[in-house]
């Protein structure tokens, strides 16, 4: 065995350098990967938590409907039925619990209503679509339109 | 917006407005692929005992691992956040070719390129740590790992490892691009890309890149030390280039004939965009200049008698249209894939920025980079024979 290893000492601190090299690896692996890791899929268990922990925002139109009856009923006559309350009025979680008095503000309809409807080649032709400065120049398009049953009022 | 819109052509998807890929990405594979040539080039002395190409073989080397450095720094800035690239080697999604490829590229720099020319250079590492002194002596003292053992039976041993990893190396360098190739090729929604002749047309390629690379640094280095040019050695690299280029072109025109008598849904798109978009950078650069032009050179130093000062010329005008071919050619392959819409009914145009992050300018240090960090390489190892080797 020893004169197998005669003449080759500098290959043998090679190889050693590369097992520490490695050895290394392995510990500063262990060191960064965080815990959790690989438990469910390829990413850390305990962001699951982390994501559950944040606090809800949104209501949900169920929970919108149950006081907003009148509005929920003219919604349903009109194509905007199934365009959740939020999808305008943003996020009302806080508001629909009770715990703040917080009044939501009406959106701006201008800018509510072009986010959508501004005229654009990649949408389906048959969704509602204008260009604005064409339409009406200016003021809220609930001057003529609804906004929940967006026929012509 | 407005002035991408104006290279706009007929119809494009909103998301193929703005080129995700840029020079970046063209720079990538054309540096690996020099890395893999030029170290097939080497393997060729070591493996394979074409003696006449000998005096190359440390350049060669040397050339590979200054590329190879140099070759993940495009990818670096095309993602930005360099420090998160140490992720895709702590938790690698084995199912990703790129997170794979990671440790293709570790295997490489450190298992083949280092080991092979630590044992090439072990005697001279020793040589210089003994005829030197202060911090140049420990620098030497730390390469050869502080054992001086040079008697014959160590070099010889040292031998037949370095024999052995070339061997390995050898499939390495052709998985090192075969992969790069490979990532094209596998784009299946994209009909300029997807192809299973990708891997191999990108590892010929690299061959040819690499080796016209070797061939224009060996001339400049003996121009610039001064010292004779062995033409025995140019002329055998020569041919070598000529013979992998002529198989290079073929896979090409192979590709290139199926794509035409196959002729499916995109051909009439790309076949518009190769004659509008891609004339200059394909038709003009890549296959008259950049190919049929460097072939016809080698070729003509092959069937008339010149002087050796006239092939020596013709050998380095030819090299350097390679590289600007193959340069091309990648060019081709990853903007020209990014131009046309998958509706086939429009084209956008590429922008380069400047100084962006992704610009004309990174782009430009990039590609000088590889040859400071030879300079400095060549400075503590020199490739160039010594006295001794001469006179025998």
């Amino acid at each position: 065995m020893r004169h197998f290893f005669e003449h080759k000492e500098h290959l043998v601190r090679m190889a050693v350098l590369f097992v520490v090299g490695i050895l290394a690896f392995v510990v500063f692996r262990e060191i960064m990967v965080p815990a959790g890791f690989g438990e469910y899929g390829h990413f850390r268990a305990g962001a699951l938590d982390d994501v559950r922990a944040h606090p809800v925002k949104y209501a949900g139109q169920a929970t919108c409907v149950q006081c907003h009856t009148d509005i929920a009923e003219q919604r349903a006559q009109g194509k905007h039925a199934h365009i959740g309350c939020e999808a305008c009025h943003g996020p009302l979680a806080t508001h629909a619990e009770g715990k703040s008095d917080e009044v939501p503000t009406k959106p701006d309809p201008r800018a509510t209503c072009l986010r959508c409807h501004t005229q654009n080649v990649t949408k389906p032709k048959t969704f509602p679509q204008i260009v604005p400065a064409e339409h009406s120049a200016e003021g809220p398009c609930t001057a003529c339109h609804q906004a929940h049953s967006p026929s012509l009022s | 917006m407005h002035g991408l819109m104006q290279g706009v052509q007929g119809y494009i998807y909103p998301d193929e407005l703005e080129l995700q890929w840029g020079v970046l990405i063209v720079l990538y594979p054309y540096i690996t692929g020099l890395v893999a040539g030029a170290f097939i080039l080497a393997s060729l002395e070591r493996v394979f005992k074409v003696e006449a190409v000998k005096p190359t073989y440390r350049l060669a080397l040397l050339t590979a691992l200054a590329f190879l450095l140099v070759a993940p720094l495009p990818l670096q800035l095309h993602l930005g956040h360099p420090e998160r690239s140490l992720e895709m080697y702590f938790t690698p999604h084995t199912t990703s070719a790129m997170a794979m490829f990671g440790f293709v590229y570790l295997w490489y720099l450190m298992a083949v390129l280092v080991l092979e020319i630590w044992l090439d250079y072990r005697k001279d590492i020793v040589l210089m740590w003994k005829a030197s002194t202060g911090l140049k002596a420990w620098m030497y003292k730390i390469m050869a790992l502080g054992s001086d053992d040079i008697s014959e039976r160590a070099l010889l041993t040292d031998d037949k490892v370095g024999h052995f990893i070339t061997i390995v190396g050898i499939p390495s360098a052709f998985l090192l691009h075969g992969y790069v190739g490979f990532i094209f090729g596998s784009v299946k929604a994209n009909p300029w890309w997807s192809s299973p002749m990708m891997p191999v047309v990108f590892l010929f390629s690299a061959i040819v890149s690499g080796i016209a690379l070797v061939l224009v640094m060996y001339q400049f280095t003996a121009w610039y030390k001064r010292l004779p040019v062995r033409m025995d050695c140019l002329d055998t690299i020569a041919r070598y280039l000529m013979y992998a280029f002529i198989i290079d072109f073929s896979l090409e025109m192979l590709d290139l004939l199926h794509r035409i008598y196959e002729a499916d849904e995109s051909f009439k798109s790309l076949d518009f965009m190769v004659h509008t978009r891609l004339y200059f950078s394909q038709i003009i650069l890549q296959i008259i200049l950049g190919t049929l032009l460097p072939i016809g050179m080698l070729a003509l130093a092959q069937l008339v008698k010149l002087t050796d000062k006239a092939r020596q010329g013709l050998y380095a005008a030819a090299g350097l249209l390679t590289l600007v071919g193959i340069f091309a050619m990648r060019w081709n392959v990853v903007i020209g894939g990014q131009l046309f819409s998958k509706s086939f009914l429009g084209y956008t145009t590429y922008k380069m920025d400047l100084v962006s992050r992704e610009g004309l300018l990174p782009s430009i240090v990039l590609m000088i980079l590889p040859f400071v960090i030879l300079a400095v390489l060549v400075r503590i190892l020199p490739p160039w024979p010594s006295a001794e080797d001469e006179a025998a």
